[in-house]
């Protein structure tokens, strides 16, 4: 459980990021779903390009009604507030049940959307609050439909995310968020994210969907098997009584 | 001797090192010119391998170069029992994944695994025998075998003529499991020219026995292998085998004579290709009267034993402790029980922690709860009715087990209490009426400990446990040296030993250094298994300290001028007058002078062995008792609530006692809920990460409550018992009759663990259906 060598290098600028990230170079940011790969030898690249110290990928803008995160802020930077909070909690929530401590004083917001595991909690959560994802070819993309399919984005090759705008809740706007999984910090076997106006089922081996009611999963999520549709089922109803309670 | 002796809580002296990051295992120990060694596995589960190209310019090695090297071999005299070959590289056939065919030199371990990336391998596949039941009668995975029997083993006692109102048949089955220790295995090797002699630093629980089996598969005299375990991150049995990897490398390593050599395996390694462990299947049937006594006990049990016999517990191990062990702690009048031990395409089965106990205690658990409900009785009335009471100690069981000592319906009475039995019914009612299914579960069960010579005698495997010797050393400056064959891998035996010492010559435990896991320095062990350490270890150190007072008193009396003065408290005393055990080390060592011939001769260094009054062993029993919450829609167990009776004899230290316990519970937790190495049908491991192979975190392991008894042992030195993997064995039973009793009243009932959250939901989709071989 060795990589395969590579050439490493420390991006300071967006641009030099782009100049390094050339065919058979890949992005590392926390390295927490990029080191195992490495190790077990799933992917092999040339050249492996640290993002996390780009002043462009660090720290937020807020405004009347966005946060922009930047792609580097680490799971436990949104855990501990360390960045502002639009999301009345929920962001802060989420944080908080991935992984353990130790991976999410690494793991990051971009790298986690990036990785595009429909098990993983951003890529469900960005699509429910309708954020946007900024990326460094100067695009804008809704994060609902981001994750293509398993491990694949709308991402250009060479192009980076540089930030995550997201909406602002109303203040009081209540949430629900239904994580089903094994045991605390394991990836979701199913996500149910409800908020005022909007439902979504996550973490079924496909793009997290958004849903009008929770009737529509057998339509909206066919890939999906019998007994997976009543896991999401069960998320998404449970995430609706949680915003409820 | 209160203050430090035996039963003081200290606190592990060890701790101090390994909370601050300066233990020292094997992959810490780096050697100038230390080179990487990495294996080829087998990717198949069972096949024929045809070839091994290597890059050119590349160190690798086949079998066909191990010249003079022996297969690890690991029989048995029971009789009936096949022998296996395991090759240290594969010699024609692989029999599992992960099998080693190759080794591979170089630089570092990245560079060793580039390599193996470039080497073509050729292998013919055969068919894999991959379900214990399916492929018992073949077809067979070792040549000239008529079939995968290993071993059959018999108890048998007529029980055609029982007539029992209460006839209950289970069909269960237990995974197979990954033994995962925080630190794995690991080898760090070099050729002494000096001494002519391997010096092998490994990571181990019996460096003597390592030392034996590889002496004798490397065709080297034993004084020409040296094995040094320095600290060891967990065992629980995976460290008490000898490996082919060793022996590979130890042949490798007098090859490149200076060149050491290291092989650290890597979790990936260990998942998929070794440490496996308890994969059982029970078919199970308890004859009962109206009020739940058992009046027979009858049972056919499967172990898939995997490829090979691992050495030196052997294949045997688990089946045939089956036939001994299934009927508990109970009175058991008539009892029959057949076990197959299967050899499959699939890594050995080794021995984790509680053996074959974990396995049986849930299968004889589970079923005597489905017997009380058969007859519509309280589980714990049904357990009392069967259990020996404590004017039957010490009881012989119906297997010839002799429980020692003890309380066992006090210990359940006890658990029953701390859950609030009476409260309880109430509150399942309420919490059914609300759509919450909450059920508690009791699990009774006791652990043969620190068994010696005659019971080992009659398994005939490569070793036997005899005397387990001490030696003990005083220095000139009052220090007192302890050499000891076993080996701590979380036990605190630094702390615990230095106790008993303490408690016989009165040395301040900072004073006692304890030295252990180096062939070269300590008295031949079978080491540390079979919670045997804290009654055998503990006895020895104490008789060789006795040898050394009896040394030192007219030492101190010769001194003192006083030749009624006694030894007491550290010191030889006479009225007012004392002389410290640190003088009269110095006086021995550095003043001879003041002494007679005759008390210099004798010298401050001896040693002792210790044996139980009776070698049978000591039985520490337990009761455990969980409250579940089963999340009806998603199959999901929650632990509400744990309690431990624990009865370990008098506590040599009880805060390392309940460290024993917490530990071995969080393991029996993962038994029970979460751990499970599943194979496909073509012999493929489906776990190969811990993303995988699912372990209970913090978070999944509640707050145990132990409750403490203190039965002295009649036959150990101090009334210790062994409890090292009595944790280990008590929680898929308690906790599945939990779960069980949560959803009976729906009249459904989990029969395999773990009991995954699809596991709960087929029971819960299933009525009607309990074990698949449904209630008579
Ligand atoms: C034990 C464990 C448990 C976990 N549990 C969970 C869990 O419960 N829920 C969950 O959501 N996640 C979980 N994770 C994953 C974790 O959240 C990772 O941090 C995250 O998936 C990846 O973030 P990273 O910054 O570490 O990315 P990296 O590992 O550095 O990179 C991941 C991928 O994204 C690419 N990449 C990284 N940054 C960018 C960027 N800015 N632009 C474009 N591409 C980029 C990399 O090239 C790589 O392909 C777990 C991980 C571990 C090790």
């Amino acid at each position: 459980m060795k990589p395969v060598a590579f050439e490493h290098a420390t991006a300071a600028t967006l641009d030099e990021a782009r100049a390094l990230l050339t065919t058979g170079a890949k992005p590392m940011a926390g390295g927490q779903s990029l080191g195992p790969m490495l190790n077990l030898r799933l992917v092999r690249p040339e050249r492996l390009v640290d993002i996390k110290r780009v002043p462009g990928l660090r720290g937020f803008t807020e405004t009347e009604t966005h946060l922009t995160l930047g792609a580097a802020t680490t799971h436990a930077e949104i855990e501990d507030g360390r960045v502002p909070d639009v999301t009345n909690g929920l962001m802060r929530h989420v944080a908080g049940g991935i992984a353990y401590r130790a991976v999410r004083n690494r793991g990051t917001l971009g790298g986690s959307l990036a990785h595009a595991d429909p098990a993983a909690d951003w890529p469900s959560v960005m699509a429910a609050l309708g954020a946007t994802i900024l990326t460094s070819g100067g695009r804008r993309l809704p994060a609902d439909g981001f994750l293509r399919a398993p491990f694949t984005t709308a991402l250009e090759p060479g192009e980076i995310i540089t930030a995550v705008e997201i909406p602002r809740q109303p203040p009081g706007a209540r949430w629900g968020y239904c994580k089903i999984n094994r045991k605390i910090g394991e990836f979701a076997k199913a996500i149910g994210i409800a908020t005022p106006t909007r439902l979504l089922a996550g973490a079924v081996e496909g793009p997290p969907t958004l849903l009008d009611r929770v009737e529509d999963i057998p339509a909206r999520l066919p890939w999906l098997d019998p007994a997976a549709q009543r896991l999401a089922a069960i998320a998404v109803t449970r995430a609706q009584a949680m915003r409820d309670s | 001797m209160g203050k430090q002796g035996v039963g003081a809580p200290l606190p592990r002296r060890e701790d101090d090192r390994f909370l601050r990051g300066r233990g020292r295992y094997v992959a810490d120990i780096a050697m100038a010119g230390m080179r990487e060694v990495a294996f080829l596995r087998s990717p198949v589960a069972h096949g024929i391998v045809r070839g091994v190209r290597a890059p050119q310019g590349s160190m690798v090695f086949t079998m066909a170069d191990l010249d003079g090297v022996a297969p690890i071999r690991a029989p048995s005299a029971l009789p009936g029992f096949r022998r296996t070959d395991q090759w240290p590289l594969a010699n024609g056939r692989v029999r599992q994944v992960g099998e080693p065919i190759a080794m591979v030199v170089a630089a570092t371990r990245a560079e060793a695994e580039d390599i193996l990336d470039a080497i073509t391998l050729d292998i013919e596949e055969l068919p894999p025998a991959t379900d214990m039941l399916a492929h018992r009668a073949g077809p067979p995975i070792h040549e000239g075998w008529p079939d995968n029997v290993v071993l059959h083993s018999l108890v048998e006692d007529d029980i055609s003529g029982v007539q029992a109102p209460i006839v209950v048949r289970r069909r269960l089955r237990t995974a197979r499991q990954h033994m995962a220790p925080l630190e794995g295995r690991g080898v760090v090797a070099r050729w002494d020219t000096r001494l002519s002699q391997l010096e092998m630093h490994t990571s181990s629980q019996m460096v003597h026995v390592t030392k034996t089996g590889l002496a004798e598969c490397l065709g080297l005299p034993e004084s020409s292998v040296r094995i040094i375990s320095p600290d060891v991150g967990g065992g629980f049995g995976y460290k008490g085998i000898l490996l082919q990897e060793e022996v590979a490398i130890g042949w490798l390593a007098r090859r490149l004579e200076g060149t050491p050599l290291r092989w650290i395996e890597d979790r990936r390694e260990g998942l998929a290709g070794q440490a496996n462990c308890r994969e059982h299947h029970y078919d199970i049937t308890v004859h009962a009267d109206h009020d739940g006594t058992i009046l027979a006990l009858d049972c056919e049990a499967h172990v898939d034993v995997g490829a090979y016999s691992a050495y030196p517990f052997s294949a045997c191990l688990e089946g045939a402790q089956i036939g001994s062990i299934l009927p508990g702690p109970y009175v058991v009048p008539r009892y029959r029980c057949r076990t197959w031990s299967v050899a499959t395409n699939k890594p050995p089965i080794l021995p984790y922690r509680g053996v074959a106990r974990t396995g049986v205690c849930y299968a004889l658990e589970t079923t005597l709860d489905a017997v009380a409900r058969a007859g519509g009785l309280d589980p714990i009335a049904v357990r009392l009715r069967n259990l020996p009471g404590p004017a039957d100690m010490p009881y012989t069981n119906v297997t010839k087990k002799i429980f020692d000592s003890g309380d066992y319906p006090e210990a359940l009475r006890r658990a029953a209490e701390a859950m609030d039995r009476e409260g309880f019914a109430q509150r399942q009612r309420e919490a059914r009426d609300n759509g919450r299914l909450i059920g508690q579960g009791f699990a009774i069960f006791c652990e043969q400990g620190a068994h010696g010579t005659s019971v080992y005698h009659g398994w005939g495997i490569p070793f036997v446990p005899g005397a387990e010797p001490c030696q003990a050393r005083l220095t000139p400056d009052g220090g007192l040296e302890l050499r000891v064959g076993v080996h701590s891998h979380g036990q605190g035996m630094e702390t615990t030993l230095a106790q008993v010492a303490h408690e016989i010559l009165g040395v301040p435990v900072e004073r006692v250094w304890l030295i252990h896991g180096d062939t070269a320095l300590t008295p031949y062990s079978t080491g540390t298994w079979g919670s045997r350490c804290a009654v055998m270890a503990g006895g020895a150190v104490a008789e060789a300290c006795t040898e050394l007072r009896e040394r030192l008193l007219p030492i101190g009396r010769h001194l003192l001028q006083a030749p009624e003065a006694v030894f007491e408290d550290g010191a030889v005393r006479a009225g007012a007058a004392s002389v410290s055990v640190a003088e009269m080390a110095r006086v021995f060592h550095r003043a001879p002078q003041n002494l007679t011939e005759a008390m210099q001769a004798r010298g401050l260094e001896c040693t002792a062995g210790h044996k139980t009054m009776r070698d049978t062993g000591t039985f520490s029993y337990a009761a455990h008792a969980v409250e579940v919450e089963v999340d009806p829609a998603t199959g999901h167990v929650d632990l509400l609530r744990y309690v431990i009776v624990e009865d370990g004899g008098v506590l040599l230290n009880p805060l390392v006692a309940d460290g024993q316990v917490l530990g071995g519970t969080a393991q029996g937790i993962g038994t029970a809920l979460f751990e499970e190495m599943p194979y496909d049908a073509a012999g493929q491991p489906l776990a190969s990460t811990f993303a995988d192979y699912m372990l209970p975190g913090a978070s999944d392991v509640p707050d145990i409550e132990i409750l403490h008894m203190e039965t002295p042992s009649p036959i150990s030195r101090f009334g210790q018992k062994g409890i090292g993997e009595s944790g280990a064995i008590g929680p898929p039973a308690a906790i599945v009759n939990a779960i069980n009793d949560a959803i009976a009243h729906l009249g459904r009932e989990v029969t395999d663990i773990p009991a995954t959250p699809e596991r709960v939901l087929a029971a819960l989709a299933h009525p009607g259906r309990p074990g698949r071989g449904g209630a008579a």
